[in-house]
């Protein structure tokens, strides 16, 4: 008899798959928002998994800031077109025209516009009532918190302190008017399971997840690469070899010094790191409780 | 260990308030190098503007700004963490406010429990109502760790003491394996490292412990059950159904029925986008293609010609209350089980029990909190087994329709029987097993529990497997005089005279084989049922018959002892003669020779029998059910 017993990289893909379909028979309009990161390239994947031989169930929504690196854009457009996904460009245009931007608004405050604000008008605007969001419990520690199926009020809003129970694998899907639900297939996956996955599926990823010399500077031991504008002009630019270890907006997502050029050394690298995940993420920074402040507004 | 061999262990922390949980699992993460810099840099912060010397790696788990300015813990957290051997899912839940609640969602999926006890306090009640709840949602394995034993100058009989007042408990409860633990997470004793401070301590740690926990047995292998989730059908010639399978093993042209329809059908094929499967297995997500044009949507349930589940409006069942509001009779919820959603309501509160406790007390509504058994008529007829054999299959939960809030988790217990029940004859036809469906099974008259205390002694089914001549009769029947002795009630079943009684109508294919370990386990169940140490002994060559014997009775009340010899001892033994004559031809499919024998992959107990006299193996058993408390640890030298 064999063992009849699955790896663990093959339990959470079991279980998110089991996520994904439930989103697809009980919701009425899901989307899955994209990022273009190596969590949205996973989270892709399982849905071409869970519902194979059919077609790619929801469309994909970027929440585009305007500011997000060329190499993510081409990617995105590529990749979409290639899965034969309905992608889905959102931006509040108001706002990026009114010259929103990190270094001038402030990181918290162009977050909330250009991110939160733009995605809560995205939702309302397609009637979205499940957003399928590629979002960890072990990246941050507001987010170890988050049920797999989140409840969001009217305007979009978590509450912490008053969230569903989830039992078992049973989620109650069901809503009132005007509430919407954000589901997190990956919730159990760590940075480690992700970059195991992505090897082990061959899957493809945006390139400047892998190290190459770049011109940046350094502020606070952040790498800010000079190509994104946020440059202080009195500070002197070097070529580092440095990968970017998660994606965001170009003026706030530093790159780490790194020497990994392919899929395993990255793996080393995500095994032995001595700093978190968003060690790089300015918006992460910003206070204490930051992230549980943004995802309190609708952010994810 | 190559990276995809890892095993998953998801486990469920809890305590009470000042126990030390979240001590606890900063020490494990940080000794497992689970804790980044820049995440210890800010928690160092915080314990220094606390005003505290030593970093308090508990700060790590308080994931809210609230939690971390009123020092408590409010939701459930989930932590990840990962040794060469084994990748850990750690639900952290509150030990304190809304503890049923949070307990509940942070440890319905877990495979083992860790409770907190602080060795100042001792054995409180929050420490039991954990142990009723981890009893309740039937988690297979509970580690007690006793902390905080640095405050107790790690004293021995403080520790002992509480495991006393904790065995004495939990025996009341429907746990079977607990391993105590003495710890000071603080100061990193026995958690990941073993403690110099408490060389009396002869067990493990708890890392070590967690590591090898043995979880594949836990799993239900046997009946194959598949909620429909999705149809996929892609184009006209592609009609597949989506799910997960939640228990047992299914391979194409296996032969299944659809419910609530009835259908017959085969399967046609296992498809995933990795290719075709010839087999899948419990916790697989795949789609199955059938080979017949039948109608089955979400809601809908496969599962095998010869095993069905029960298929049922009026059930009876453990609920937790988990809403503000409080639940009221014959208001119709809805209840989402499976796949499926249906009305249902609660007819009855059979009781509520005070988990303090345990006691029964009649009620006429349950609170925030509140536990307990009650009645339930659903609008349309469900299929489930019980919890305590199906997890998937036995639990539920019911929504308030006009807030939409989970109200409550449910726990599955059987079908009420009211005699008005019979009266209708149920029409569906299933197939074979379902051959006399009017007879009523009836619950037990006396409750084993009586029994049992009259007797003296648990009820247990030892089960010995192995080769023809490895000794399986002889030391069984030295045990059974041995036992005889310490006072005990037991039955032996022995296999040869089986085959000349009860299953003197079937050989020895592999059908009649398993007819035959199915009639024994339906035997010994009666056996047990009355209180009895059963002993077994059939060669019973194949793991899945093994298996289904096994899931005939409460966990902890079976153990497998594989007889372990040589083939070539077990010929030249030979009692009885047989493997002269398999030789010469004039047995067929005789095990060892003709026929497989699939050794137990992970038996309670293994005896060796070509290294050890009978005196020995029969010793090693008896220590073996005195170590589960079967029957009492008295010396009876008279």
């Amino acid at each position: 008899m064999s063992s009849f017993s699955l790896s663990y990289l093959k339990q959470l893909e079991s279980e998110s798959i089991h996520i994904l379909r439930e989103v697809v028979a009980e919701f009425k309009n899901p989307v899955m928002l994209y990022s273009v990161g190596k969590d949205s390239s996973v989270m892709v994947r399982l849905a071409q998994k869970a519902f194979y031989p059919g077609k790619f169930p929801f469309p994909l929504m970027h929440i585009d800031t305007g500011y997000k690196f060329p190499e993510m854009y081409e990617f995105r457009d590529a990749f979409c077109a290639k899965i034969g996904a309905k992608l889905i460009v959102e931006k509040n245009e108001e706002w990026i025209a009114k010259g929103c931007h990190p270094l001038k608004t402030g990181v918290d405050k162009c977050c909330s516009l250009l991110k939160t604000g733009a995605l809560l008008d995205a939702l309302r605007k397609h009637g979205f009532d499940a957003a399928l969001g590629g979002a960890r419990r072990e990246e941050e520690k507001s987010r170890a918190k988050e049920r797999v199926f989140s409840l969001r009020d009217a305007f979009g809003q978590w509450d912490p302190k008053n969230q569903r129970p989830e039992l078992w694998d049973i989620y109650n899907t069901r809503i009132n008017e005007g509430e919407t639900v954000r589901v997190f297939p990956l919730s159990n996956w760590t940075e480690q399971d992700i970059w195991e996955y992505i090897k082990l599926e061959q899957i493809p990823i945006v390139p400047i997840y892998f190290a190459r010399k770049r011109e940046v500077i350094i502020s606070n031991g952040i790498l800010i690469p000079v190509l994104s504008g946020a440059v202080d002009a009195h500070k002197k630019v070097k070529s580092v070899l440095c990968r970017f270890r998660s994606l965001g907006c170009m003026p706030c997502t530093g790159a780490i010094a790194s020497v990994a050029t392919t899929l395993d050394e990255i793996i080393g690298e995500v095994r032995s790191a001595k700093k978190s995940e968003r060690e790089n993420r300015v918006i992460d920074l910003t206070s204490d409780s930051s992230m549980e402040q943004k995802k309190k507004e609708g952010y994810f | 260990m190559p990276i995809a061999d890892k095993s998953l262990l998801r486990f469920a922390t809890t305590g009470s308030v000042d126990d030390g949980k979240s001590t606890l699992i900063g020490r494990l993460l940080y000794e497992t190098k689970s804790i980044y810099d820049d995440q210890y840099a800010a928690i160092e912060k915080t314990s220094k503007r606390k005003g505290f010397k030593e970093v308090d790696l508990a700060y790590l788990l308080d994931g809210l700004a609230a939690e971390r300015e009123q020092g408590i813990t409010i939701d459930v957290a989930y932590r990840y963490f990962e040794t060469p051997k084994r990748k850990f899912i750690i639900t952290d839940t509150p030990g304190h406010v809304q503890y049923t609640r949070n307990m509940v969602t942070g440890a319905s999926k877990a495979d083992c429990a860790i409770i907190l006890i602080d060795a100042r306090n001792g054995v409180l009640t929050q420490s039991k109502r954990h142990g009723f709840i981890i009893s309740l949602l039937q988690i297979p394995h509970l580690i007690v760790a006793v902390n905080k034993m640095d405050l107790v100058n790690y004293a021995e009989d403080v520790f002992f003491r509480i495991v006393r007042e904790y065995e004495n408990y939990s025996q009341k409860l429907d746990i079977h394996d607990i391993v105590f633990i003495p710890v000071s997470a603080l100061k990193g004793d026995n958690v990941v490292e073993k403690s110099k401070k408490m060389s009396w301590y002869d067990g493990t740690t708890l890392l070590h412990c967690l590591e090898n926990i043995h979880v594949a047995a836990d799993r239900n292998l046997v009946d194959f059950r598949f909620p429909v989730q999705d149809v996929i059908r892609p184009h006209l010639d592609f009609r597949g159904f989506a799910g997960k399978i939640v228990s047992g093993t299914i391979t194409p042209q296996e032969e299944v029925i659809i419910l609530p329809s009835g259908k017959a059908t085969t399967i046609k094929s296992i498809t995933t986008y990795d290719g075709e499967l010839t087999e899948a297995f419990a916790s697989q997500s795949v789609v199955l293609t059938l080979s017949d044009e039948i109608d089955v949507s979400r809601g809908d349930m496969i599962v095998r010609k010869k095993n069905l589940p029960q298929i049922e409006n009026n059930l009876e069942a453990i609920i937790c209350w988990m809403d503000e509001q409080a639940m009221t009779i014959n208001t119709p919820y809805i209840m989402k089980h499976t796949t499926k959603y249906t009305r249902a309501s609660i007819t009855k509160i059979v009781y509520k029990i005070d988990v303090d406790t345990l006691h029964r007390q009649p009620a006429d509504t349950f609170l925030l909190n509140e536990i307990g058994r009650v009645e339930i008529r659903t609008s349309a007829p469900i299929f489930f087994d019980s919890y305590k054999i199906n997890h998937a299959t036995g639990s539920f939960i019911l929504i308030d329709p006009l807030t939409n809030n989970t109200v409550a988790a449910g726990m599955i217990r059987d079908a009420v029987r009211h005699i008005e029940d019979y009266e209708v004859d149920k029409t569906f036809d299933g197939g074979k097993s379902k051959k006399s469906s009017n007879v009523i099974r009836r619950g037990l008259n006396i409750e084993l529990e009586d029994r049992e205390k009259q007797n003296g002694h648990k009820a247990f089914v030892l089960w010995f497997t192995g080769l023809s001549g490895s000794g399986k009769s002889t030391i069984a029947m030295e045990l059974e005089r041995r036992l005889l002795g310490r006072g005990c009630r037991i039955a032996l079943l022995d296999g040869d005279n089986f085959r000349h009684g009860l299953c003197s109508d079937l050989g020895f294919s592999s059908t009649d084989r398993k007819e035959n370990i199915r009639r024994a386990g339906e035997v010994a169940k009666i056996f047990f049922e009355h209180g009895s140490m059963v002993l077994c002994t059939f060669i019973s060559p194949f793991a899945k018959d093994r298996y289904f014997v096994r899931s005939l009775f409460p966990q902890g009340r079976f153990a497998e002892i594989y007889m372990s010899c040589n083939l070539d001892e077990c010929r030249k033994r030979d009692p009885n003669g047989l493997y002269k004559k398999a030789q010469s031809g004039l047995i067929k499919d005789f095990t060892g020779l003709s026929s497989p024998y699939e050794t137990p992959a992970t038996p309670e107990l293994v005896i060796d029998t070509e290294s050890c006299s009978v005196g020995e193996c029969v010793d090693m058993i008896e220590k073996f059910i005195i170590s589960k408390s079967i029957v009492p640890n008295k010396d009876i030298s008279l």
